[in-house]
């Protein structure tokens, strides 16, 4: 067994009336993006939150589940006419949602200035 | 004599071999493994969008071995042989391989297809992620092991961008 220490992911939120922004930091990958996609789901689903913003810059990498864990969290939002915002994409970041015709489908801003005044 | 290990893997370095890692099936040890990745395509000489590219796969193919081959099982084996192969016909510059061996169950070459991307759905993105990072994906049954075999050939330098 590996020792359990810290994940190589950290989610924190900050919550206003309307929105709720996840400040992420670290990987993204199949070692975490369960917790991530339980965590986005309920603020989705149960919170109804009208904008929950995804921030992103402290990101460096995200794998494939991870990428599924935002596009799960997107539906969820759609479904429910919310919205679900993306910022501070890193090259890599960037590139896997490039490479799997994405981009476009998410809403993405380069920064929480921009993603909160959209 | 030449060395090989329990997959037939040769060790020899005047066969190209550079590095040799076993881990378990834990996904925690992802995070490990791209570090390695990340330093030997850096050390090889790889453009920083193809040491991205690179790591992606192997870290793809890796998550794919313990989620489909080991069934999520966390205490499995794995092992990931890089070396370094020369230049298919034609071209000057030498590539990197990376064997990726598990002791899963054969599998069914049919579903290494990947899944189209025109629907908006989560999941099936792994291997549309290899394929379009890598030159060469292969795969193959070698006694009870998986191999999964993946080259990415170096960008030759042109005379105009040489020093």
């Amino acid at each position: 067994m590996i020792p359990q220490r810290r994940t190589s992911v950290q989610i924190s939120a900050r919550h206003s009336d309307s929105t709720t922004i996840f400040d992420i930091s670290g990987d993204i990958d199949l070692a975490n993006s369960p917790e991530i996609r339980k965590v986005l789901l309920r603020e989705v689903r149960e919170k109804r939150t009208p904008r929950v913003v995804m921030n992103l810059s402290n990101v460096r990498y995200i794998d494939s589940s991870g990428v599924a864990s935002l596009v799960e969290g997107l539906k969820a939002s759609r479904d429910l006419n919310l919205r679900f915002i993306l910022f501070g994409l890193s090259p890599s970041a960037r590139e896997v949602l490039q490479l799997s015709r994405l981009l476009k489908i998410f809403e993405v801003y380069d920064n929480e200035d921009q993603a909160l005044s959209s | 004599m030449r060395q090989r290990d329990t997959t037939g893997v040769s060790l020899a370095s005047d066969d190209g071999f550079l590095l040799k890692l076993q881990l378990l099936s834990d996904p925690k040890l992802l995070f490990v493994v791209r570090g390695a990745m990340e330093r030997l395509t850096e050390i090889f000489g790889f453009s920083p969008p193809d040491r991205r590219s690179i790591t992606r796969a192997v870290d793809e193919a890796l998550t794919n071995i313990m989620r489909h081959c080991y069934n999520g099982r966390t205490d499995q084996p794995i092992e990931v042989y890089c070396s370094r192969v020369p230049p298919p016909s034609g071209t000057l510059a030498d590539g990197l391989q990376v064997l990726l061996c598990d002791q899963g169950p054969a599998v069914d070459p049919s579903k290494l297809r990947g899944r189209r991307l025109d629907e908006i759905k989560p999941g099936g993105l792994g291997l549309h992620f290899i394929r379009q990072s890598m030159d060469t994906v292969e795969y193959q049954r070698v006694g009870s092991a998986n191999r999964f075999r993946l080259v990415k050939y170096l960008q030759p330098v042109t005379e105009a961008r040489r020093p």
